[in-house]
């Protein structure tokens, strides 16, 4: 049996998949943009960060947008693990499998851009060696990497379910057991990622001196600590609807039926009209209380195109209620207005992150200085493409080999 | 998290800005000082490493009634900094009499969390590797440790100096915990040609400072943010006091 041959027996049972062809040529596409980012990757670490667009205003920029607003999209993977096996809403098993992918993806991913981010990447293991507990970037750096070993757990019998895999007996038991013991894990990676979605918020809103990000709160959690884990699980669900529909396109085939999606879409409009209700409360108060009380206006936290207060009525009008509106009414049925309610969703985390992150710095706290612009490089936007990249390559490489779609073979019949 | 953090010895810096020309012999003085390698495009102000920063005011009206004034920034050492909770490594802490905020080099990762946190821009990073051109290595002094790049780095008012004066007071038979005013100096206020820097202890009665401070022309920047600095500034104009904070049209300094 030649190798094309023998490479059909890797496909999930009762799937069809491209050629063999057309999927390395899909995969060689991907790889030159993950060579790009690798190149890019090799430079910084060789040179230093001189070499990218940040400087003493932005210490943060687009990695770090970047990496919030993956996080926040990986959401998907908790919360629907947190569904599926705490609340147990059994139809989510037929997108679970998806979500986790996703989630090890964004998560990884975001690991390893934040790896090229700190200035000294060979220190990164002193998060752990000389923890500060005040400080929310800590319990960030704890939660994230716990998490993200818990979505390897949560990966690993996935992988060991691939068809050829299986067969050995100590590993098809060892997938079985490993499923047995996952409500126990989706349990862990729920309180993990709560807490860090959290403090991801937090550590904006605790900037007591940038008036722009921050917040009061409750006890020792700024506002954004809650707003950052709702707007995370409303958009999350969504992006896995998109995904999904994307797989859907590409292959044509079908993965999981409309009411899954569908379901998925509704859980992510009603997270997110909670979201809503928080973030106008906020949005109130931030205008009303925290700015005036350190002198400042609502006209004065903008400038320009790239700050601009078009940024804030697209977040707060257009991917916040519009969305709400498509997800949660039986606007639902029509695809264009599910996905277009997704799209928004995701857009709206993205300008959130985007707007703490960078426009937060941009604007001139001191009265004798000015807004400052930023704009990433090459070097900044060649790495982001590589995670970009490497989430595709794996999740092509999981949809050919893995079963991860339990409908599929149904549906497509 | 944050709070206020008091001690029996508070050094503070008072700049009179009515007297700075901004000549930039402070900004001069700290990088020989404090081992500040020249940088690779010093045209780039957002990327330059300078723990003082001489920033220029202006009153923003037309001839004839236009003014400017000169504001040297060093770090502020906040009594209350929004910089040293955020650090996930204890990189930097406020831990030791006298108020200084200390910067551990070989311990930051660089992060730069503290570097946003901060709204004075009193902290850069180490964008590039220190390079001395050959025969300027000369000019290092052994009392400040150089640093890598990729680390966080400021002012920490010559905190080298301050030991400096300790052991002149030990060896004097003198309280290394009660120095006497002018006995510890950081290299800004020394070389001032107009005598603009003041630098003392200000819970000292003996040290000039301790007055100056209570003056009705003193000020500190972004006091209504909470962050307390140990630096104040003095202007009798009552524009350039209006600049140290952010003031709604209604409000009056």
């Amino acid at each position: 049996m030649g190798f094309v041959e023998m490479e059909k027996d890797w496909y999930p049972e009762g799937a069809e998949r491209c050629s063999l062809g057309k999927f390395i040529l899909w995969l060689a596409f991907l790889g030159l943009f993950f060579l790009w980012g690798l190149y890019a990757a090799v430079i910084i670490l060789w040179k230093g960060l001189g070499v990218t667009g940040l400087d003493n205003y932005f210490g943060f920029g687009l990695w770090i947008t970047f990496d919030l607003a993956v996080i926040a999209l990986g959401a998907g993977a908790f919360f629907t693990g947190l569904l599926r096996y705490i609340i147990r809403i059994d139809e989510l098993q037929n997108i679970i499998n998806l979500s986790v992918i996703k989630g090890f993806i964004c998560y990884s991913g975001a690991m390893l851009v934040l790896t090229l981010d700190i200035g000294q990447p060979i220190r990164a293991w002193f998060g752990y060696w000389h923890p500060n507990v005040h400080s929310m970037l800590t319990e960030v750096i704890f939660c994230i990497t716990c998490y993200l070993t818990v979505l390897i757990i949560e990966f690993i019998p996935l992988v060991l379910e691939q068809k050829q895999i299986y067969k050995i007996p100590f590993l098809h038991n060892l997938a079985h057991n490993m499923h047995v013991v996952m409500p126990l894990f989706a349990g862990i990676g729920a309180f993990l990622s709560t807490f860090h979605q959290g403090s991801l918020g937090g550590m904006y809103g605790v900037m007591f001196a940038r008036p722009y990000a921050f917040r009061e709160g409750f006890f020792i959690w700024p506002w954004t600590f809650f707003l950052f884990v709702l707007s995370a699980i409303s958009s999350g669900p969504c992006l896995t609807v998109l995904i999904a529909g994307f797989i859907e396109k590409l292959s044509g085939r079908k993965m999981t039926t409309y009411r899954i999606k569908s379901l998925m879409a509704k859980i992510g409009g009603s997270m997110l009209l909670l979201y809503m209700v928080f973030k106008y409360m906020d949005t109130w108060a931030w205008i009303n209380g925290i700015l005036p009380k350190a002198g400042l206006t609502f006209d004065q936290m903008f400038y320009g195109m790239v700050y601009g207060k078009w940024l804030f009525f697209t977040e707060l009008v257009l991917c916040i209620p519009v969305p709400v509106i498509f997800l949660l009414t039986p606007l639902r049925r029509k695809p264009v207005f599910m996905y277009l309610g997704a799209i928004l969703a995701c857009a709206g985390v993205v300008i959130n992150r985007y707007v703490f992150t960078v426009q937060s710095l941009a604007q001139p706290v001191l009265p004798f200085t000015k807004w400052e612009i930023y704009a990433p490089n090459w070097a900044e936007w060649a790495p982001s493409f590589m995670i970009l990249a490497y989430g595709f390559i794996i999740m092509s490489l999981s949809y050919r080999y893995l079963p991860i779609f339990p409908q599929e073979k149904k549906l497509n019949k | 998290m944050s709070a206020f953090k008091d001690f029996d010895t508070t050094w503070v810096m008072v700049v009179d800005i009515d007297k700075c020309t901004g000549c930039g012999a402070c900004m001069a003085a700290c990088q020989t000082e404090n081992n500040i390698a020249p940088q690779p495009d010093a045209s780039n102000k957002l990327r330059t490493v300078s723990w003082m920063t001489v920033y220029e005011l202006s009153n923003k009206m037309p001839f004839p009634d236009h003014d400017m004034a000169y504001l040297p920034r060093p770090c502020m050492q906040c009594g209350n900094p929004p910089c040293v909770s955020v650090c996930p490594v204890i990189a930097t802490d406020k831990n030791e009499n006298g108020g200084i905020v200390s910067q551990i080099y070989p311990r930051c990762i660089g992060c730069r969390y503290c570097v946003a946190a901060c709204p004075y821009h009193a902290r850069v990073f180490g964008w590039y590797d220190p390079v001395w051109p050959e025969g300027m290595q000369k000019t290092l002094t052994p009392l400040t440790s150089t640093r890598p790049r990729g680390v966080v780095e400021k002012c920490n008012f010559c905190h080298h100096r301050l030991n400096l004066a300790k052991d002149a007071a030990r060896a004097q038979g003198k309280n290394p915990e009660d120095l006497e005013d002018g006995a510890y100096k950081p290299s800004c206020a020394e070389i001032c040609p107009t005598g603009a820097i003041s630098f003392g202890d200000a819970k000292n009665a003996k040290h000039k400072v301790h007055e100056l401070i209570k003056s009705p022309n003193a000020f500190r920047l972004l006091e209504r943010l909470g962050t307390k600095p140990q630096v104040y500034y003095y202007s009798k104009r009552e524009w350039v006091r209006r600049q140290g904070d952010n003031y709604l049209k209604s409000e009056k300094v």
